[in-house]
């Protein structure tokens, strides 16, 4: 097969779809007035920002006033929590959560249980990282205040049963956050049928800029920002807005959306076919994550007895852009906690290959990765000490 | 030994300096940074090669660099500068680079041996562990893994395939470079694959090449120190990273037997050395000895230091072992001359070295690296 370069890494990022970026190019040169501005500039700028905000609002069947645009998924993860627990704290100081968040939750309520008094439950997963409804509920005290449980998870792309734990938290009057930055482009997003307080979205990961986030706050749900300053975004979030970056994110939202069905089963049906012909050639390869209720473009796998930052290498020298769990910005290795949450062993934990599927995949290119992923994988152990 | 001009170099791609017509061959460049592995990666590429930049990060301990600004403690041999360059160089020459992370191998094979060897009364040289394990087995394994036909680094020392199909070890030409003291340990299916392209030049006409090239790194200082004791003082990294108690105090015994003092834990002392002692006597005494099962300290006239014969261990024959005793050269540390000796190969991979000129300050843990004029042919580690 002739050699190419196939991108497989949408969970990490995607590009810039390019309706998008025809869509934010006028507020990178002529438009580049600052929405809070009384002048035309200004208007100009504002309407494009309100338009984008209806965009998100229709897709997550609220008002836009609701929805703030923010910096990233972190930073909404961060306002989100940070935000209840700081309204609440008088109320109580326990917060429920996973261990297989992403770092953005993980790392905002460790801060709030070492430097601010609160205490953290992590609830327990199944082998597939699937959370069940019951642990939440007894989980839940009387000084509960938050339950934080992500949407669908990066590593191992397993969706949670997001709307029956909104139902239960609603029940027993506990706010509920979802980071909903991996499900974004692909799944429902329909905060009353899931029955969410708060969500956070990031438009990198469905074709928009990177730099931009959505922080969803229900109505009358006790939270306060903690971005304070000129008060923008209805008070949610102050600062100037990234104009380019949220026109970008309200028109990719909408087109994630669109025949948003038809394309997820396009996905799914190329990652089945890739997942199938990864396990059917290589032994001592394993699938991670639910086997059916995970992300459509997600494939995750622990890779036995092969070093997992050569497998990326000799996956990326022969034209096939992955990653793997467990990467870390240092280039040192740590085992994945996400790995270590659903039962796998240290050495498990730091072998993990993830391609991630996006609508710009063809698939002849999903042929290709289903060719070059066995072939890296054999060589190197074929070269690997014993 | 092949002689180069100093001056016109532009024409190095005369000599012989790579195997094969490279026909778009892949090759991993174990890059550090520093000037001789990125004027290798430049060679290679120039010659057709599809290189491949790594860096191995080997070793972050606390004893590492700390940067004062962030906070990050670094490896001496992958600090942010010295990735930042090896990254420039690769992007140059459109090369993809990457950071390797051999810790748990290094820690393995190179480190946790060194501190042993120290506790056992020995004075290693790490270099020689971690290129028989990490860099020439790990990576190596790696760069095959990955589709390369090579690994290169920028040693100086040159791989030749003679006519008897055998593949030779040579000294660099450049005789103050030398590194093959250092690749005693490398095999004929490792030598098959392995590149050093600046071992075919002297270090002026590297420093030259790199100017030519338009580096900005020709006028680095070299570090001559262990890569993972970034403050230098391997005393005080083994007071940090020795199991409590395992260095203890103890005598201080005269070869004649006379008890003289105190010395500070066995580890601290290295055989030959004359001063520190803190000892007042007649005439200059030197470490001769350490009596590891009596935690002694032996010291002595500079006489006693002198040594006829030894035992060598781990020893590697490049081109095979010989039936029996031969005649060689040999040098008992990195920068020593090449001495008269009679290795005598032994069951279990040992020697018999015996000096026609007895040597001073023989010191067990160093490598013994076996020469015929300029042709590396194997070593092991002195007993
Ligand atoms: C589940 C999850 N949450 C949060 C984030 C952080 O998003 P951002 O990169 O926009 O800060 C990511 C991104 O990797 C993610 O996967």
């Amino acid at each position: 097969m002739e050699k190419q370069y196939v991108y497989l890494d949408h969970s990490a990022t995607t590009a810039i779809h390019p309706d998008v970026l025809e869509a934010m190019m006028p507020y990178l040169t002529d438009e580049y007035g600052n929405p809070n501005s009384l002048h035309r500039y200004g208007q100009r700028a504002q309407r494009a920002i309100e338009k984008a905000r209806r965009q998100v609002a229709a897709v997550l069947n609220c008002s836009p006033r609701e929805i703030a645009f923010t910096g990233c998924g972190t930073e909404s993860d961060n306002l989100a929590i940070r935000g209840v627990a700081f309204a609440l704290r008088e109320k109580g100081r326990h917060l429920i959560t996973t261990p297989i968040e992403h770092k953005a939750v993980l790392q905002t309520v460790k801060q709030l249980e070492e430097q601010f008094g609160f205490e953290v439950t992590y609830l327990p997963v199944d082998a597939y990282g699937r959370v069940s409804v019951d642990d939440v509920a007894n989980a839940i005290r009387p000084d509960t205040i938050l339950v934080s449980v992500m949407y669908a998870n990066n590593e191992i792309g397993t969706i949670q049963p997001i709307a029956d734990i909104g139902a239960l938290c609603r029940e027993r009057g506990v706010v509920f956050h979802t980071d909903a930055v991996q499900a974004g482009g692909y799944l429902p997003l329909d905060v009353d049928a899931l029955n969410v307080d708060l969500m956070a979205l990031s438009g990198h990961k469905f074709h928009a800029p990177k730099g931009v986030g959505v922080l969803y706050v229900r109505r009358r749900t006790p939270w306060l920002s903690t971005m304070t300053g000129g008060g923008q975004e209805h008070g949610m979030r102050s600062g100037t807005q990234n104009v380019a970056g949220i026109v970008g994110l309200g028109a990719a939202i909408e087109i994630a959306h669109t025949d948003r069905d038809a394309k997820n089963a396009r996905l799914r049906a190329m990652r089945d076919h890739l997942v199938g012909a990864i396990l059917e050639q290589v032994d001592d390869v394993q699938l991670t994550g639910h086997p059916t209720e995970r992300l459509p473009g997600h494939a995750s796998f622990v890779v036995g007895n092969v070093d997992a930052d050569s497998l990326l290498l000799g996956l990326d020298l022969e034209g096939v852009a992955a990653s793997s769990g467990s990467a870390c910005s240092s280039g040192a290795i740590t085992p994945s906690h996400v790995l270590s949450a659903i039962g796998a062993t240290k050495r498990e934990a730091m072998s993990a290959l993830r391609l991630t599927l996006g609508d710009d995949n063809t698939e002849e290119e999903v042929a290709y990765a289903a060719e070059v992923v066995p072939r890296v994988i054999q060589r190197l152990r074929q070269y690997a000490r014993t | 030994m092949t002689t180069v001009p100093v001056c016109d170099i532009r024409d190095w791609t005369q000599l012989n300096v790579n195997p094969a017509p490279p026909n778009g061959k892949r090759v991993v460049v174990a890059m550090s940074g520093g000037v001789d592995s990125s004027v290798a990666a430049l060679m290679l590429h120039e010659q057709g090669y599809e290189v491949i930049g790594v860096m191995l990060r080997l070793w972050a301990g606390e004893q590492g660099v700390v940067d004062e600004r962030t906070g990050f403690v670094h490896n001496r041999c992958c600090t942010p500068d010295a990735v930042e360059d090896a990254r420039a160089l690769c992007d140059a020459i459109g090369a993809p680079f990457f950071l390797k992370n051999l810790e748990e191998p290094f820690r393995e094979a190179v480190v946790e041996p060194f501190i042993d060897a120290y506790l056992h009364g020995k004075t290693p040289n790490p270099c020689l562990h971690c290129n028989r394990t990490v860099r020439f087995t790990h990576l190596l394994n790696i760069a095959r893994g990955l589709g390369a036909d090579y690994l290169a680094t920028g040693h100086y020392a040159r791989v030749v395939k003679g006519d008897d199909g055998l593949y030779h070890l040579y000294k660099g030409v450049d005789p103050q470079k030398d590194q093959s003291y250092v690749l005693y340990s490398l095999t004929q299916e490792k030598l098959a694959h392995l590149l050093f392209p600046v071992g075919h030049l002297t270090k002026p006409q590297v420093r030259e090449l790199a100017r030519q090239y338009g580096m900005p790194l020709a006028n680095k200082p070299e570090s001559q120190e262990i890569c993972f004791i970034a403050t230098g003082d391997y005393r005080q990294f083994l007071r940090r990273h020795a199991p409590p108690g395992a260095i203890k105090p103890g005598p201080i015994i005269h070869v004649n037997g006379r008890n003289l003092g105190r010395h500070e834990g066995l580890p601290f002392y290295t055989l030959g050395q004359r001063r520190g002692l803190g000892i007042p006597w007649h005439e200059p005494l030197y470490v001769v000895a350490k009596d590891h099962a009596r935690n002694a300290l032996i010291v002595g006239p500079r006489d006693a230091l002198r040594t006829e014969t030894v035992e060598i261990e781990q020893v590697n024959w490049i081109l095979g072992e010989p039936d029996g005793p031969v005649d060689i050269e040999v040098r008992i540390r990195y920068k020593a001359p090449e001495v008269p000796a009679i290795v005598e190969p032994l069951p279990g991979d040992r020697a018999r070295v015996t000096f026609p000129v007895p040597q001073q300050a023989v010191t067990p843990g160093q490598g013994l690296v076996f020469y015929d004029g300029d042709e590396c042919l194997g070593g092991g580690l002195i007993i």
